[in-house]
């Protein structure tokens, strides 16, 4: 069973009686373990995809299966569940706490989850040596490098160990050789621990980090097939 | 969430804007303080009314002419001159009034003593020997006139500390003569300082026999009032009927509602001056609530203002798992919190202001001033603070709940 699978889904924007269609008739499954890039040029729809997947914003038509069930049938307190500890997301522009820690940032899903306080710590520092910050853990947030913050917030996704990462245009507010460690580590935790990694590019060596490119074009698939040859990393990306 | 952790959430969101988290339970810290100064001192200046009744004697019952108003046509009836030299007399006769009671007629008015060039205006009372045992005051110079001075109509006068003061300074002032209107008055005794008793000044009393103050200086034949000081506690209840009762003999009354005399204890002085000082309590205490009133509008002010600009921070939390309810929650308890350190501020600023005014009372405006704190005030506060957190705080916390994550992520 496809973890995610959406059927003609449609999504059509209303602002003071203008339509704006951003989506129409998308239809695509991606299997547990998958790691998946979404690719398209701005203003494509890609990110709207991206939210509706991440049951942070909700479709005008069509189906979304998640773990095999309908979206709408999910209730509000599910959904809540679902996105604390079945999803991880990384947004382009990093959203940590100000003002707060690495240490507390990484802890704050925890808050709103059902694992016991005592193994808080355990879960956190695992999470944090998972993204190489282990010596930045007491640091405060705006320290940190671009880099750093966005594995900051990779490391909060994970913290849960979700089925499902989804990264938002991850290293596009980061210069070449961080944009680099960033897929690096997509790349590992879709290998060693088996996440499911979905992430919106329009960078095509960004996209070719991943196993599977979907190119969204004008709120429509345009083409959707396996990379042949992944992309070296070693030397940054191509910006 | 467990309700812990949303906590310290809130706490931490707060403390992330000390100074205008301090700002903004300005408005909540002056309301409580307010409410809790004008308690303390409500009741400081209750207890020491009671005190200086208490003081002037549980067992006194005064009994004026003219009947309690019970509307405005019965307010002149409170001026009559009912009370006279026989009433004195029955009240006097244990056959009438049980016990062994002492009953003194008084007079009281207010005019100018003079020595030589020295002139001072001050209150005179009319009264007998147990006019000082009901203050409880005794001359500590010479004597006070006895009952012959009274049957004689002699002129000789008791006056107080500041009287002696103000016309003698530093000489001496027994036997000598004061004027009052153009009456001659021999100082036969000089009371030491005693300070108030019941309201009134014994310091700056003039005290001569009542049938001279009535010929000489008032012209009259009835009394203000008649005082009657109870042989025990107990008895009061008892005397105040028998007062009743040989009045309304003497007087022919049938109807009670027609008495031409009203008489009153201690007991009903007290319970009427506690009404008194409440009800004044109670009207400044909710002026002061409205401070409260403002100082919740601010706060809900402030939290709306916190929300949009941590809308970033809501998308984010519900991104992560928050739900609606630990959103509403957490800026709730924010709001809560508010006020509630607000309001614990705010008691501890009453508790001292009402300090310094009992210290302030006590030296400089020579009062028996009690410093009282009541601890219904505390609980009162810190509830009203944090009903007030409720009250305001439920608005901005729905508004941040209702907030979509995508909506929010996306704000700038």
């Amino acid at each position: 069973m496809p973890i995610i699978e959406i059927k003609k889904l449609y999504k059509t924007y209303y602002a003071e009686e203008v339509e704006t269609p951003v989506l129409h008739d998308i239809s695509f499954s991606i299997e547990e373990d998958e790691f998946v890039a979404i690719m398209g040029p701005s203003g494509s729809g890609k990110s709207t995809l991206l939210h509706i997947l991440g049951f942070l914003d909700e479709q005008t038509k069509g189906s979304y299966r998640f773990n095999g069930k309908r979206m709408e049938d999910y209730t509000e307190n599910e959904i809540a569940r679902i996105r604390n500890n079945e999803m991880g997301f990384v947004f382009q522009a990093f959203n940590l706490l100000p003002r707060t820690t690495v240490y507390e940032n990484v802890k704050l899903p925890l808050f709103y989850s059902e694992i016991p306080e005592k193994e808080w710590e355990k879960r956190v520092m695992e999470a944090i040596e998972d993204v190489g910050l282990g010596h930045r853990t007491h640091f405060d947030t705006s320290r940190l490098s671009g880099g750093e913050k966005q594995r900051v917030a990779i490391a909060r996704a994970l913290v849960l160990k979700p089925e499902v990462i989804f990264a938002d245009e991850p290293t596009g507010n980061l210069d070449s050789k961080s944009g680099a460690k960033i897929m690096e580590i997509l790349r590992d935790l879709n290998k060693k621990y088996g996440h499911t990694v979905i992430l919106i590019t329009h960078e095509t060596s960004v996209a070719e980090c991943a196993r599977r490119i979907i190119q969204i074009k004008d709120g429509l698939v345009a083409s959707d097939h396996k990379v042949k040859k992944r992309f070296d990393t070693r030397n940054g990306l191509n910006k | 969430m467990k309700l812990r952790y949303t906590f310290k959430t809130a706490v931490l969101g707060l403390r992330a804007h000390k100074s205008r988290s301090a700002l903004t339970i300005l408005g909540i810290v002056i309301g409580i303080m307010a409410i809790i100064l004008v308690m303390s001192i409500g009741q400081g200046a209750e207890q020491l009314i009671l005190n200086q009744i208490q003081g002037f004697g549980s067992r006194t019952i005064s009994v004026e002419p003219g009947r309690e108003p019970k509307g405005p046509a019965d307010i002149y009836e409170m001026f009559t001159d009912s009370l006279k030299e026989k009433d004195f007399k029955a009240l006097q006769n244990p056959a009438n009034v049980h016990g062994d009671n002492k009953v003194e007629p008084f007079v009281a008015y207010v005019d100018t003593v003079a020595y030589e060039n020295e002139t001072k205006r001050t209150n005179i009372y009319g009264g007998s020997k147990l006019l000082l045992e009901l203050f409880d005051v005794y001359p500590d110079e010479g004597v006070m006139f006895d009952d012959t001075d009274i049957r004689q109509l002699a002129g000789v006068a008791v006056i107080g500390e500041n009287i002696k003061e103000e016309l003698f300074g530093e000489s001496d002032a027994l036997g000598k003569k004061i004027k009052i209107k153009d009456k001659t008055f021999r100082i036969v005794g000089l009371l030491p300082k005693k300070g108030r008793v019941m309201m009134m000044d014994v310091d700056d009393m003039v005290i001569v026999p009542y049938t001279t103050a009535q010929k000489y200086l008032l012209g009259i034949k009835h009394f203000h009032a008649i005082l009657i000081q109870a042989e025990t506690e107990e008895s009061v209840p008892l005397a105040v009927e028998d007062i009743k009762r040989t009045l309304r003999e003497l007087h022919g009354i049938t109807d009670p509602d027609k008495d031409d005399f009203r008489v009153e204890t201690m007991q009903d002085a007290v319970d009427r001056i506690s009404i008194i000082t409440s009800v004044l309590t109670l009207l400044l205490v909710s002026v002061a609530g409205i401070s409260l009133v403002v100082g919740g509008i601010g706060i809900m002010n402030i939290m709306l203002v916190s929300v949009t600009e941590r809308t970033r921070e809501i998308g984010l939390r519900k991104a992560l798992g928050a739900t609606s309810g630990d959103v509403l929650t957490q800026f709730l308890l924010e709001a809560i919190i508010l006020t509630v350190v607000g309001g614990i501020f705010g008691i501890s600023g009453g508790a001292l202001f009402s300090w310094l005014t009992a210290l302030g009372l006590t030296h400089f405006g020579n009062l028996d001033w009690d410093f009282v704190f009541p601890l219904t005030a505390v609980f009162l506060g810190v509830g009203v603070s944090a009903t007030v957190g409720l009250v305001f705080g439920i608005y901005p916390a729905k508004q941040a709940a209702r907030k979509s994550p995508i909506e929010a992520l996306r704000y700038e």
